[in-house]
């Protein structure tokens, strides 16, 4: 089984490009199992909608452009 | 054939990206817009110059960059100038242990957080994100920012911060555990503050 790193590193790139199928499939067993990882899973996406709310926000903030 | 890919079509497809990025850079939304306003029109007036689809927003940001600088010259502000090129200065290659113990577990670790979405509507929650979004070492910084703030793909930020495919992921990894850690700590600990607005 891989380790809570290995599982972050991965549910990391995740984010970014599509898994191998035996690559999500252990990121989904161990998440299923550990908390952690599946914290560190949910605040990803959530920082990642964060950003970009925060770019909206910042183009509002920064001046009122139709 | 380059003349038959560039389009006003693709070129107006471009500007949110591009609009991004200048703003980033600029910190301001009218500046930002003439800056991609002229960008856009220097490439239209240079399609030639452009080598192919794959690279367009390459090439736009290659213009973009121009100027952006010109914008800095002019306001005579290079010393403080932001720039997406900066290197690593002080990238500790240990770092990512502090997270996880030599076994791979966490160290620490990721608390369940409670109702990020609330958080979201808060004004003090923003100014929380900035202060860890500033708070990433300069480089990572820059990666994460024209990932996930300008929205380039992955191997388009590649090629701006000059990383290779291993260093983009770790960079990225590196700078969700921070941000996702100085959120924990700065907002999401503080459940008191959030209680009381609930």
């Amino acid at each position: 089984m891989r380790s809570c790193r290995a599982v972050s590193v991965l549910v990391s790139q995740g984010l970014d490009k599509k898994l191998s199928l035996r690559e999500r499939c252990s990121v989904w067993l161990h998440v299923m199992m550990c908390t952690r990882c599946r914290n560190f899973q949910t605040q990803s996406q959530f920082i990642r909608k964060a950003a970009r709310r925060y770019t909206d926000d910042l183009q509002s903030r920064l001046g009122k452009k139709s | 054939m380059a003349d038959t890919l560039l389009t006003e079509q693709t070129l107006a497809a471009q500007r949110p990206v591009l609009f991004r990025y200048a703003l980033l850079q600029l910190r301001d939304s009218e500046l930002a817009d003439d800056a991609v306003q002229e960008t856009l029109l220097a490439a239209w007036q240079s399609a030639a110059g452009f080598e192919g689809k794959a690279g367009l927003r390459t090439w736009l940001i290659g213009i973009l960059k121009h100027k952006i600088a010109d914008h800095w010259r002019r306001s005579a502000r290079e010393a403080v100038a932001p720039t997406f090129d900066r290197t690593d200065e002080d990238d500790g290659e240990a770092e990512e242990d502090d997270y996880f113990a030599s076994s791979g577990h966490w160290n620490g670790g990721p608390k369940a957080w409670a109702d990020p979405e609330a958080a979201l509507k808060r004004q003090e929650f923003w100014l929380i994100y900035e202060v860890c979004q500033n708070n990433l070492p300069p480089k990572m910084a820059n990666v994460f920012m024209l990932r996930e703030l300008v929205g380039l793909d992955s191997d388009e930020v590649c090629r701006e911060a000059g990383l290779s495919d291993a260093n983009y992921w770790v960079t990225m990894h590196r700078a969700r555990l921070r941000l996702r850690e100085c959120l924990e700590i700065r907002w999401f600990n503080n459940t008191k503050q959030e209680q009381r607005h609930a």
